[in-house]
């Protein structure tokens, strides 16, 4: 199987719509085996129970990005590759990566509430994820701006490409400037410095919801091409109602 | 059972927990809901005599 045998659209619609409820089913017994462990993670000696934010709030934050990632990825198919499915990939990964980052805004709000006494601060890690969001929602707002799908295609890739470039400015954001938000603790060299009690149930929900993103960005990248199949139909029917009448 | 001892802060990460279920259901929910839609949609169409240059139903996913 390699990508051009996804690059037909049939291929595709008929691999996903087999894989669909196998990956279902894999992130619903992942979901509940992490959402177990971290109801039975130990409080941490500093933040107590607020600790049990991070097993939402760190998924979230690492897919708010990597979903950009997925995004850059399939531009780049768009602009250099043009594969059939790239601008597919990217509009249906838009809603789906704004969703995470939204969800890692709000519950790191609610975590820093009670650990740093305030919702919000304009450091540079809080502000960085802001502007992402900004930019999915900037995203969303060109594909349905734009009537001629491929002219959105490019315009929406070379926005994502030129956006990509805040995600080492989010990744570094806590090492570069003085910030609020703790330095990173899982991914950085050396190792993870968390204890294995709250690594291990934090890397099962991040598995977790990676396993949720590929299963609705599968089923969004399903929906837009039977849309664009409705959209094809629709100005066949037009064709035809402005022959008959001519 | 540390699951039920969430101490003076349980309000926010109920909230969070909760909040995350919620918008996570509304986006599965929404998905769900636009491929339903699509699906009729296509299925009118063909029953109005559009079908796609392929002969093939724009409805078959098999």
């Amino acid at each position: 199987m390699t990508l051009i045998d996804l690059a037909n659209p049939t291929r595709f619609l008929s691999l996903s719509t087999r894989a669909l409820p196998w990956l279902a089913g894999a992130t619903a017994i992942l979901l509940a085996i992490g959402l177990y462990q971290s109801a039975m993670a130990p409080d941490d000696y500093q933040q107590g129970a607020t600790v049990k934010i991070m097993f939402i709030h760190v998924p979230n934050a690492w897919l708010s990005m990597f979903v950009w990632g997925v995004m850059s990825v399939a531009a780049l198919g768009t602009l250099v590759w043009r594969h059939p499915l790239a601008d597919v990939a990217a509009k249906a990964a838009a809603p789906i990566g704004a969703t995470f980052t939204f969800l890692a805004l709000v519950t790191g709000s609610l975590w820093g509430r009670p650990m740093w006494g305030t919702y919000w601060e304009w450091d540079a890690r809080l502000t960085s994820v802001l502007i992402l969001f900004l930019m999915y929602l900037g995203l969303i707002a060109l594909w349905r701006a734009v009537e001629d799908q491929s002219r959105a295609a490019r315009a929406a890739a070379i926005l994502t490409l030129v956006g990509a470039i805040n995600l080492p400015i989010i990744k570094f954001s806590v090492d570069w400037w003085n910030t609020l938000h703790q330095p990173a603790s899982v991914m950085r060299l050396g190792g993870p410095t968390l204890d294995r009690a709250f690594l291990i149930p934090l890397l099962v929900m991040a598995v977790a919801f990676s396993l949720l993103f590929v299963t609705l960005h599968l089923a969004a990248m399903r929906n837009e091409i039977l849309r664009r199949r409705v959209r094809a139909l629709q100005m066949m029917q037009v064709a035809q109602s402005g022959r008959r009448s001519a | 059972m540390n699951a039920m001892s969430l101490g003076p802060y349980a309000p926010f990460i109920v909230t969070s927990y909760l909040l995350v279920a919620a918008v996570v259901a509304v986006l599965i929910a929404w998905i769900a809901i636009d491929y339903r839609s699509q699906k009729r949609r296509l299925h009118e169409l063909e029953a109005g005599g559009m079908l796609r240059r392929s002969g093939r139903s724009a409805t078959d996913l098999k």
